[in-house]
């Protein structure tokens, strides 16, 4: 049923028809009304799940891993220093291999401390194991979170997911979204059997200290199953498209790249923007094209060769920095071009968007015209050099 | 065979106290309950894959949130209808308990959760080399706080944590050790049958970090307590409901039978700050046992 | 899927931690016992097994010798003697 709703509100929609029977959740702006109207949910009965107000992030994340290792489905949320306060419980859950769904709202880190959009949050928590999404918009957000428990509920993978939105842009605007029926959801996502669960019935011991002898192959089993994932994301996808209408690939989105001659890589809202001014373009004989990443990790290296590898020009838009170093979509994506046949002459790296700095129609064609001969690495567009004039003095 | 539901084959040091103390906490609890444990020897020493010496269901997550886990554990529970019919025990060191995991205890006693929280106090960070914690008492030689000319150990007093658990407002806060067994067990068995929060500190003597011999566990657990430095109580919603009197022992007693107090033996300023801890805690709690006067007092008497 | 490493319960039993006694261990007598199973509560390893008086005896193939059942049996019944050398710990171990 399509329904104006601001973001947060459509996935707590999303999630609710989900039914987890634990949610746990620690207050952060900008994922507040996530949460928020699931607690409502809940007291008004429209949602039956135990709903655990914990005393911080790390707690939250512990509670779902309690409450997902006791044999029932669960639900956290978070952002920015909350994702960053749980991330050692974010690697127990995937080590522990148990499927946790967690809806990240995209903040930028402190310091300085700033509560708008920006991916560096979710980026820093990549190495963890969980399977991360990245989404466009609104629709997008409400579609992979049931297409997340199924993923991560099935036997072969049981691992965590993360959707990761855009905080404010997405969970704050204002969309028309079509959310499927509790019918559709029954249909597409089955109830939650646990592969393994803490049971008097049947006693079992969870997180074992595991010396040399076993860690290695524990880590091993996990990159197979992300590489397995690659395959069964866009099964999965696949069924969700029969049941709603909507065709996601799942891994990636192909936006005019079949003659572009320039492309943009990008993830996140930020590819609305780019969309739009590919049209523009394209109205004034410019072949420019974007190929959206929507699943970061398992990182789809296959996929992103096979679309790019004929085009002359690419720019990586980053909306995050490992400081000191290449950053991060850019190292990946230039990374796997290496010693392949086929290859772009220019890849280029652009960073826009930090703490919430607005990415304008301008600010994308301000990228497309330094896309160019001349390759760049980590430049910053919109970048306000007065700023850096000013120096600290001591008086 | 014994139906113990923490079995042989553990790792731990001979003349554990902790290990005694798991043993007789699960034979209390009883077949249906769950285990939430926090890092720490207990954990390591019970658990090396692939072999585990727990019979009921146990989970390990990190050093700090035991008490959010079970929390996690009993909204699971409650949610498929089996809370009431399964015990739910979180438990941890002193380290994890008292110090790093402090916030994640007072988070799930303010929640008000059907669990039982129990500490294994053997006041320090002993798995990671008997390094000082919140718990270590005043004096104590630990590798944090070693001694040298003019330092005489842990210069800071034990953090009085059943007085913070008791702050929480929950209904049962209780102390035992090792030295007592039954007491202790009975303690467990009455904690269980309360709904809510709970909580019990059981003193457990190490020998590797509180030096002494391997058989000696219990005797220096049962000085602990006829010293007066480590009362034992039972506190049921706020009220002192009870406690193990003694004839009270000097504390130099307890002192001279471990290692990491030795250095205090011949040092009578140091040991009259322990006695006033001590001295301290017998009046709060009523300690003393009271010897029945053979003559009725009057008030020519002398005092 | 190799999974999440999840352990069966009590299958420490296959860790022989009898072969950690060098000095001595428990030699229940068997003579004075009043069965009051105080030595069974206290063993840290849960090895000791008994139920009437002067049935008390302990599973050699995990005592660690730490001597605490010696010490808490009110009839001194129980004697920490020499480890013998001589013997396999594993070969006198009742199953």
């Amino acid at each position: 049923m399509k329904e104006l709703l601001e973001g947060s509100l459509a996935i707590a929609k999303a999630v609710s028809l989900c039914k987890p029977g634990v949610v746990s959740a620690y207050p952060i702006t900008p994922q507040t009304h996530i949460v928020e109207e699931l607690a409502q949910m809940v007291v008004d009965g429209h949602l039956k799940s135990e709903f655990v107000n914990v005393e911080s992030e790390h707690s939250a994340a512990s509670v779902v891993l309690g409450g997902s290792a006791g044999g029932v489905r669960v639900y956290t949320s978070t952002s920015s220093q909350g994702l960053l306060y749980m991330t050692e419980v974010l690697y127990n859950i995937a080590g522990m291999r148990l499927p946790v769904v967690l809806t990240c709202a995209n903040r930028a880190i402190s310091a300085p401390i700033n509560i708008w959009n920006d991916q560096q949050d979710s980026i820093s928590v990549r190495d963890a194991g969980w399977v991360q999404f990245y989404v466009e918009n609104n629709q997008e957000a409400v579609d992979f979170h049931p297409i997340a428990y199924r993923i991560a509920e099935d036997k072969s993978v049981m691992l965590p997911v993360m959707v990761c939105m855009d905080g404010f842009i997405l969970t704050h605007g204002m969309e028309v979204v079509d959310i499927l029926s509790q019918e559709q959801v029954d249909k597409f996502l089955p109830s939650y059997k646990p592969l393994y669960k803490l049971d008097p019935q049947k006693p079992i011991t969870m997180g074992p200290l595991v010396d040399p002898d076993s860690y290695t192959e524990a880590r091993y089993a996990i990159q197979e199953t992300q590489k397995e994932l690659l395959k069964l994301i866009p099964q999965v996808t696949g069924e969700f498209g029969k049941i709603s209408g909507r065709q996601y690939n799942g891994l990636i989105e192909e936006y005019k790249t079949k003659d572009a001659e320039k492309i943009i890589i990008a993830m996140g809202s930020v590819c609305g923007t780019i969309k739009e001014v590919i049209d523009e373009l394209r109205k004034k004989g410019k072949k420019v094209g974007l190929l959206k990443i929507v699943c970061y990790r398992p990182f789809p290296a296959q996929e992103i060769y096979e679309a790019l590898k004929n085009i002359p020009q690419i720019a990586v838009v980053d909306r995050s920095l490992s400081l000191g170093s290449y950053s991060p979509l850019y190292a990946e994506i230039r990374s796997l071009f290496f010693g392949r046949k086929k290859q772009p002459k220019i890849i280029s790296n652009f960073i826009l968007g930090l703490g919430g700095r607005d990415i304008t129609k301008d600010s994308i064609k301000e990228v497309v015209r330094l896309l160019n001969a001349k390759e760049r690495t980590c430049e910053f567009i919109d970048l306000k050099p007065e700023l850096l004039k000013e120096e600290y003095k001591d008086e | 065979m014994n139906n113990d539901l923490f079995v042989s084959g553990h790792t731990a040091c001979a003349g554990c106290g902790q290990s005694l103390a798991a043993r007789l906490v699960l034979n209390a609890a009883g077949p249906n309950t769950i285990i939430v444990n926090n890092t720490g020897c207990l954990e390591v020493f019970s658990t090396k894959y692939p072999e585990t010496a727990w019979k009921v269901p146990f989970i390990h997550s990190l050093f700090e949130n035991a008490p959010a886990v079970a929390s996690g554990v009993e909204a699971a529970l409650k949610v498929l209808g089996t809370k009431d019919t399964i015990n739910i025990i979180a438990q941890g060191g002193d380290g994890s308990s008292i110090d790093i995991g402090l916030q994640s205890l007072s988070g799930m006693l303010e929640r008000g959760h059907d669990i039982l929280y129990i500490c294994y106090d053997n006041e320090a960070y002993m798995n990671t080399g008997i390094q000082r914690s919140g718990s270590t008492p005043f004096g104590t030689n630990t590798t944090t706080t070693p001694l040298s000319q003019n330092n005489y150990g842990n210069p800071r007093p034990k953090k009085p944590m059943p007085e913070i658990m008791l702050a929480h407002g929950i209904p049962y806060v209780a102390t035992a050790t090792v030295g007592y067994p039954q007491d202790l067990q009975r303690k467990v068995k009455k904690a269980l049958s309360i709904k809510g929060p709970k909580y019990i500190q059981i003193h457990v003597p190490c020998p590797l970090g509180w030096r002494h011999e391997s058989d000696a566990t219990l005797d220096i657990a049962k000085i602990a307590v006829e010293t007066g430095l480590f009362p034992v109580f039972e506190y049921e919603n706020g009220k002192l409901i009870s406690v193990r009197k003694i004839q009270q022992k000097p504390v130099v007693e307890y002192l001279k039978a471990q290692g990491r107090f030795k250095h205090l033996v011949n040092n009578p300023q140091e040991i009259e700050k322990i006695q006033v801890i001590a001295d301290t805690n017998i009046q709060k709690y009523g300690l003393k046992a009271e010897i029945v006067a053979a003559v009725p007092k009057t008030e020519n008497t002398a005092q | 899927m190799f999974g999440p490493l999840i352990s069966k319960p009590g299958t420490s039993k296959n860790n022989k931690t009898g072969s950690w006694r060098t000095e001595l261990r428990p030699k229940f007598l068997q003579k004075n016992c009043i069965g009051c199973k105080m030595c069974l509560t206290v063993c840290p390893e849960g090895c000791i097994e008994g139920n009437e008086k002067n049935t008390f005896t302990c599973l050699y193939a995990y005592c660690k010798g730490c001597g605490m059942c010696a010490v808490i049996c009110p009839k001194k019944d129980i004697v920490m003697e020499k480890e013998d050398s001589q013997t396999n710990v594993q070969g006198k171990a009742k199953e």
